[in-house]
């Protein structure tokens, strides 16, 4: 009973407690980058959230099988990037064959998630925490369900903005970047929630 | 391009953090302090340096096809050695960066330079560019660390500015600080232009 207790809050810490992007800076580049549409924030938010939850599985099999074995934690970071740029190359390859149509929503954003710092953090962090197997899936899911919800929600913010009067030295990244402070304001709210 | 040129232009005309907005999760991240600025910004200018060169040096050999994951493999092995000398000979500041350091493999800036400038020139004017845009990156991290130890701790660098009577806004450490400031700087540089091309 204390383990699922444990995956819970490992989830919901991940969604609202420590977000992601607005509480550890991960994934700061698509945040901003791919928000001005509520349909492209959520396209990319679901072809991280696949990344992640794979590339969470795959690291945790190359640290504790490979890594450590041979004694070689240092090579950690080499190891991992090159993980996660061919599980992007190989998720947009089953996919253009699988599901034209997914490919379709997700293909452009496929590339971009190579340097989605966000993907890399949330390996690193896995290994950090010493989560097991589940637990470094569930935080793997839980931080992209949390970057999903950053992003989709700043985007309908920036719906709204492009048809308000912002000041001209104000448009673009100044107004996006105090948009996002608030929310980051908000996402305080979320201390002390559980724990 | 003229070698000052290049300089100059990673600086100031493309400053990666202010024109190019490049790079933001470690810009937003580690500046809570001025120190944790330069540790970051210096830090990044050694790998960007290296990467250039390296990159610079074997771009001839590189296939066109594979030339991301090449990339990539020069800049994680700059970031591991800065990773363990930082480990080594400023412990506390390593801690104190934490994640973000292994996290400078997939900082944008970096790969951005290799692919649209040291592929395609000299080792030379690549190495000047590298040093270019770490000072930029640098000089952009030091100010927002400054500005927000400034108003959240009445500090900078640790030494005190602020008058005793000042109450430090502690929001300004925190997660929505980093994003109001970094705003608010961009604001004013964009006044700053903007009235430049008027005057022009």
């Amino acid at each position: 009973m204390d383990y699922i207790k444990e995956l819970a809050f490992i989830v919901i810490g991940a969604i609202l407690i420590n977000n992601f992007v607005l509480s550890r800076f991960l994934g700061i580049c698509p945040f901003l980058g791919v928000s001005r549409k509520v349909s492209t924030a959520m396209g990319m938010g679901m072809a991280v959230t696949f990344v992640m939850a794979m590339a969470s599985l795959i690291t945790y099999i190359v640290q504790y099988a490979i890594l450590e074995p041979l004694g070689i934690d240092y090579m950690q970071t080499i190891a991992f990037i090159l993980v996660i740029a061919s599980l992007v190359q190989l998720v947009e390859m089953v996919i253009r064959k699988a599901s034209p149509g997914l490919y379709q929503a997700l293909g452009v954003y496929l590339p971009l998630i190579t340097t989605n710092c966000a993907v890399l953090g949330v390996t690193i962090l896995n290994i950090q925490e010493e989560y097991d197997l589940l637990q470094t899936v569930l935080h793997g899911i839980g931080a992209a369900i949390g970057f999903t919800l950053a992003i989709v929600l700043l985007a309908g913010i920036r719906e709204r903005l492009d048809r308000a009067d912002v000041p001209k030295a104000m448009q673009g990244f100044p107004i996006t970047l105090i948009v996002a402070g608030l929310m980051a304001v908000a996402f305080l709210g979320f201390q002390g929630l559980i724990g | 391009m003229k070698p000052l040129q290049v300089l100059k232009n990673g600086i100031l005309d493309e400053n990666p953090v202010f024109k190019l907005v490049l790079g933001m999760c470690p810009t937003l991240a580690v500046t809570t302090a001025a120190i944790n600025g330069i540790g970051m910004g210096l830090a990044t200018t050694f790998v960007l340096l290296s990467s250039n060169i390296v990159i610079a040096l074997l771009r001839k050999f590189i296939p066109d096809k594979v030339r991301i994951p090449a990339f990539i493999t020069v800049i994680a092995t700059f970031v591991t050695i800065v990773g363990m000398l930082m480990e080594a000979f400023v412990p506390a500041l390593f801690k104190s960066l934490g994640l973000f350091i292994p996290l400078i493999v997939v900082n944008c800036i970096i790969l951005q330079r290799a692919e649209a400038f040291a592929s395609r020139q000299n080792v030379g004017l690549a190495a000047l560019d590298g040093i270019g845009m770490g000072l930029g990156f640098t000089l952009a991290l030091t100010i927002l660390g400054s500005v927000r130890e400034l108003l959240g701790a009445g500090t900078v660098f640790g030494l005190q500015i602020m008058p005793d009577s000042f109450s430090p806004a502690v929001i300004m450490i925190l997660p929505p600080g980093a994003f109001i400031t970094l705003g608010l700087l961009m604001f004013i540089l964009n006044l700053i232009s903007m009235r430049k091309k008027r005057e022009a």
